[in-house]
């Protein structure tokens, strides 16, 4: 299976729930986290992580952080805000409840 | 982050870029370091140029950071071609100026609202009929025992106002020596109260004021007069005011912004209805009836049943008013009698300054308008140039990815700098020149005054245009410059023809619009010059009128001697007297009757002039002989040329005689003189009769006269011998003393105030929009031989004449000159349609009219044209051919 793009609309999912396991990622390491985890079945574009981790930021749902790398470069890390995790939730049950059907539609075909 | 945190980004912008830019690279650096091709891994984000953009306009508020800096780019732009850009916001400013000032007079005198309550519930009543002449009349004025029947009939659903014109009255405080002028309004006592208007001081009049003819002596000042004729001083009530020989009581000060109904005169004493001798007579139409409805009455619905029980109410009451009458024909009775009562909205209050002006102001706000479209043309045209210029710019932009919207932005914040900076100018130009205009209607008795507030009404209009010209400007540029395929503009190539059509579509509009404001700017010149030369069969020269009243009136004996002792003083060469001046504010006509018949239908004017009259004014007589000191009226008269043709057809008219009504004296011919205007200047020649000024009644003796005019031929400048005159004629204490100075030239001129004005406005607007459509047409054929400079190398080198270079350069130009000004011409007969009444022996198709808006335009292009023409022969072919 080649390595998808993270499915429209569910980028954000996977970054807050990438962030509520590991609070404090900076942007390449919650790429990073989503390959992984997901098997290396699921990537997300650069061209669409951070505009995707802006645009969160702008919503409230998560909040950014200039830290010191050991390697004295800055790297700007992220985590959860109470919005974000609120949101989290819905977004989850909203998956849940899409793939579901989703199934079930593939089921009776 | 909030809209605040995006706004701030925004502002700072470039820490933003270092702070997006440090994050992507730390994450290439990562994704190198855990092993990534490092050209991958820079291939990963795609176009940084993109990704950096797309990060950014969603932390900062992309739409105002990029609006910051399309504005400091249309700056640097405007910065570029300075002069441009300096001409351009002036002619616009003129434009946008001349607008808003135009605008503000027409909405201060024409639609604004009077300071009132239910300003919108309020009409004035008007009927139209058939004269006793047989033509069309309107009249606004009516008799109060007509308005008391009317209000009381209709009382339930509306309440009638009567309110007189203004009427600019002699009035004492103290002693009799010091008499001045007032502008007195005489009110029915429900006005102030239904008008929803509180005094400032002390109480208004009320409806009790109406009760019974002369028994409320009191007067009501207006908050204007109270505060520059006496400073506010609240010691003012009580005092008392005599008018004639009547006296009145302040009892208040009306409230800070009303200054009656009548727009353009500022009413300074307000006082009841019944004190004035009129106000009981049946046949003196003397004022104006106001009718508000009640408040909740539905107009659509009210008005009509309204007017026709007023209509039957008052046609009851001129069928009754049998005296208004006297010796007219059943018939010529029966055809004024069908009235028909008409109602205007009044709310803008009115006036007759209203209707002298109403279609002027429209004129002026048309030419205001043109010369602004005018501009905008010109600088659309100047953007337009510089957009192509731009083209390659624009190509770049939008091949590494720029949106068209934000090309769009970019050109119209450039239009909206260019317009916002005129703004500010017009402003000015504006709080400026609708004052001056306003000040330049000045008869010296009865200058305009109108409150030119800048209110939201003024700022909105002001927003309004502005937008407007911001589109006009940049709206088809900035199409045209978003509009650019890259390949083509890149390669250099992309059709040239393209933005010269547009600017060829502006100037035929400019030409079309310049004809326009040429053409009527010509009508109304040639207009004022004809009225301005017209021969007026009297002399102007050095002639002082002292008009002046005599209280309850003083016999003719008196008035002689005040003349003999006034051609004693030193610089006086002649003194005659007539009760008015020519061409004055009066004129009263009369009923002629010859041999007893009825009168006829035409009527006549008439004037009371002493012997000398004719000689002083320089009138020479046709026939017969200059009154004597003995003749009286009746007894001789003199006639002009006019009255002849009319009543004494084909007969000399020396020792005929005619009355001046069925069965009345007889006066004798004893003179004919040439028509001479009496009136008024545009007016045709009517018939008119002069009487000796020494006037006798019934029984032969000699009756008094309460007011007269001196005319005096004086040897130096007239106004220079007013003031000792004048207190010649008071230290003589025989009642006499002088109500009004001024001079028989000021009153020729008073004439032509308004078509000095249109023409002054005219010809001033017609010299802006040559020299803009001059310019206009100057840069288009400037750029357009820039343009085509390959082209015009190439036709040299290949031997093309240097009379086929001039019909290439110019060959399209002149056409649409030639089609711009064909549309122009149309354009113009229109208009002329429109203002035909507002020209006095003009008519738009005389051909002279034509010929000079044309030559103008043809001359001004051929100057326009000229240095494009020389700079496309000076071309070198060689040159032009290595360097592209």
């Amino acid at each position: 299976m080649a390595k998808t793009d993270a499915l429209q609309g569910s980028l954000d999912l996977l970054v807050l729930k990438i962030l509520s396991r590991h609070p404090r990622l900076h942007g390449y390491a919650i790429m990073a986290a989503i390959a992984s985890t997901s098997g290396e079945v699921l990537r997300a574009e650069e061209g669409s992580l951070y505009p995707a981790l802006y645009r969160m930021e702008e919503a409230g749902l998560i909040r950014a952080e200039w830290i010191k790398k050991d390697s004295g470069r800055r790297a700007r890390v992220y985590e959860l805000t109470a919005a974000g995790k609120k949101q989290l939730g819905l977004e989850e049950s909203r998956w849940q409840s899409v793939s579901l059907a989703i199934n079930r539609v593939l089921r009776e075909a | 982050m909030s809209m605040w945190s995006r706004i701030s980004n925004a502002v700072r912008g470039e820490r933003l870029h270092r702070e997006i830019e440090e994050e992507l690279q730390s994450h290439i650096d990562e994704a190198i370091a855990s092993g990534r091709d490092p050209k991958e891994a820079h291939r990963a984000f795609g176009s940084a140029l993109r990704a950096r953009e797309a990060s950014y306009s969603i932390r900062a508020a992309g739409w105002l950071e990029s609006l910051l800096a399309d504005v400091s780019f249309g700056w640097r732009q405007l910065c570029r071609n300075k002069v441009t850009s300096f001409a351009a916001v002036l002619s616009i400013a003129l434009g946008i100026g001349s607008c808003v000032a135009a605008f503000r007079l027409i909405d201060a005198l024409l639609w604004r609202p009077l300071p009132i309550s239910n300003s919108s519930n309020l009409y004035v009543l008007s009927r139209k009929m058939t004269g006793f002449e047989g033509k069309p009349v309107e009249d606004s004025h009516w008799a109060t025992p007509d308005f008391n029947l009317m209000r009381d009939a209709i009382k339930d659903q509306a309440d009638l106002i009567a309110i007189s014109d203004a009427d600019r009255t002699d009035i004492t405080w103290l002693t009799d020596d010091d008499m001045e002028k007032a502008h007195v309004v005489y009110v029915s006592g429900n006005m102030f109260p239904l008008f929803g208007l509180e005094p400032a001081l002390g109480r208004l009049l009320a409806p009790a004021d109406d009760r019974a003819p002369g028994a409320s002596p009191y007067a009501v000042l207006s908050w204007d007069y109270w505060n520059h004729r006496f400073g506010g001083d609240p010691h003012v009530l009580g005092r008392s005011l005599h008018i004639g020989n009547q006296t009145f009581q302040i009892i208040g000060v009306g409230p800070r912004d009303f200054t009656g109904t009548e727009k353009g005169t500022v009413t300074d004493i307000f006082l009841p209805l019944s004190m004035n001798s009129f106000a009981t007579q049946d046949g003196v139409d003397w004022h104006r009836t106001f009718l508000m409805l009640k408040p909740g009455v539905n107009p659509a619905t009210a008005v009509e049943p309204l007017r026709q029980h007023l209509s039957a109410v008052n046609r009851a009451f001129e069928a009754e008013c049998s005296k208004c009458f006297r010796g007219a024909t059943q018939a010529s009775i029966d055809r004024f009698l069908n009235q028909k009562l008409v109602f205007y909205p009044a709310g803008a209050g009115i006036s007759e300054l209203q209707k002298d002006y109403r279609r002027y102001l429209g004129v002026l706000g048309l030419l205001a308008g043109l010369v602004l479209l005018i501009a905008c043309a010109n600088v659309a045209n100047m953007m337009t140039a510089q957009a192509a210029a731009r083209a390659q710019e624009m190509a770049l932009r939008i091949s590494i990815g720029a949106g068209r919207r934000r090309l769009i932005q970019l050109i119209l914040c450039q239009s909206a700098l260019l317009a916002l900076l005129a703004s500010v100018l017009g402003a000015f130009f504006a709080a400026w020149s609708a004052p001056f205009v306003l000040s330049l209607v000045n008869p010296p008795d009865h200058p305009a005054r109108l409150a030119l507030p800048s209110d939201w009404r003024v700022l909105f209009f002001a927003f309004g245009l502005i937008v407007l010209v911001v589109l006009l400007l940049g709206l088809l540029p900035a199409l045209r410059a978003s509009a650019v395929r890259p390949v083509a503009a890149l390669k250099g190539g992309e059709d040239p023809h393209s933005p010269r059509r547009l600017m060829r579509g502006a100037i035929a509009l400019q030409v079309a619009f310049c004809f326009l404001v040429l053409f009527l700017s010509s009508l109304f010149v040639a207009s004022f010059q004809r009225l301005q030369n017209r021969p007026l069969g009297f002399s102007t020269d050095r002639l002082l009128l002292l008009e002046t009243v005599a209280g309850k009136g003083q016999f003719p004996v008196v008035w002689n001697q005040t003349a003999e002792a006034l051609r004693a003083a030193p610089g006086v060469n002649s003194v005659a007297i007539s009760r008015w001046p020519l061409l004055g504010h009066i004129q009263i006509n009369s009923d002629i009757s010859i041999n007893g018949a009825p009168p006829s239908p035409t009527r006549a004017f008439f004037l009371n002039v002493s012997p000398d009259w004719l000689s002083t004014m320089k009138i020479p007589l046709v026939s017969g002989r200059d009154f004597r000191p003995e003749d009286t009226s009746p007894g001789a008269a003199i006639v002009n040329e006019t009255f002849v043709k009319t009543f004494f057809p084909g007969q000399d008219p020396i020792g005929r005689s005619f009355e001046r009504a069925a069965n009345q004296p007889l006066n004798k011919v004893v003179g004919v003189i040439p028509d001479v205007p009496y009136h008024d200047l545009r007016e045709p020649s009517r018939a008119v009769f002069y009487v000796p000024f020494a006037e006798i009644n019934d029984k032969s003796a000699p009756s008094v006269v309460d007011f007269a005019t001196f005319t005096i031929h004086t040897a130096q400048n007239p106004l220079a011998l007013a003031d000792s005159l004048r207190q010649l004629i008071a230290q003589s204490h025989n009642g006499l003393r002088v109500s009004n100075i001024t001079t028989q030239l000021d009153l020729v001129r008073d004439q032509t105030i308004r078509e000095r004005l249109i023409a002054m406005l005219a010809a001033f607007f017609a010299a802006v929009a040559l020299l803009l459509a001059g310019i206009g047409l100057y840069a288009v054929l400037n750029y357009s031989v820039l343009q085509r400079r390959r082209e015009i190398g190439i036709r040299m080198a290949i031997g093309s004449t240097r009379a086929g270079i001039v019909r290439i350069v110019t060959l399209d130009v002149f056409q649409m000159i030639a089609l711009g000004g064909c549309a122009g011409v149309a354009l113009g007969f229109g208009a002329a349609r429109y203002v035909q009444s507002l020209l006095y022996q003009v008519k738009a198709t005389d051909a002279d009219l034509i010929a000079l808006p044309t030559c103008a335009m043809l001359l001004s292009a051929l100057v326009a044209t000229l240095p494009a023409v020389l700079r496309a022969l000076r071309t070198d072919p060689t040159e032009i051919l290595r360097s592209q």
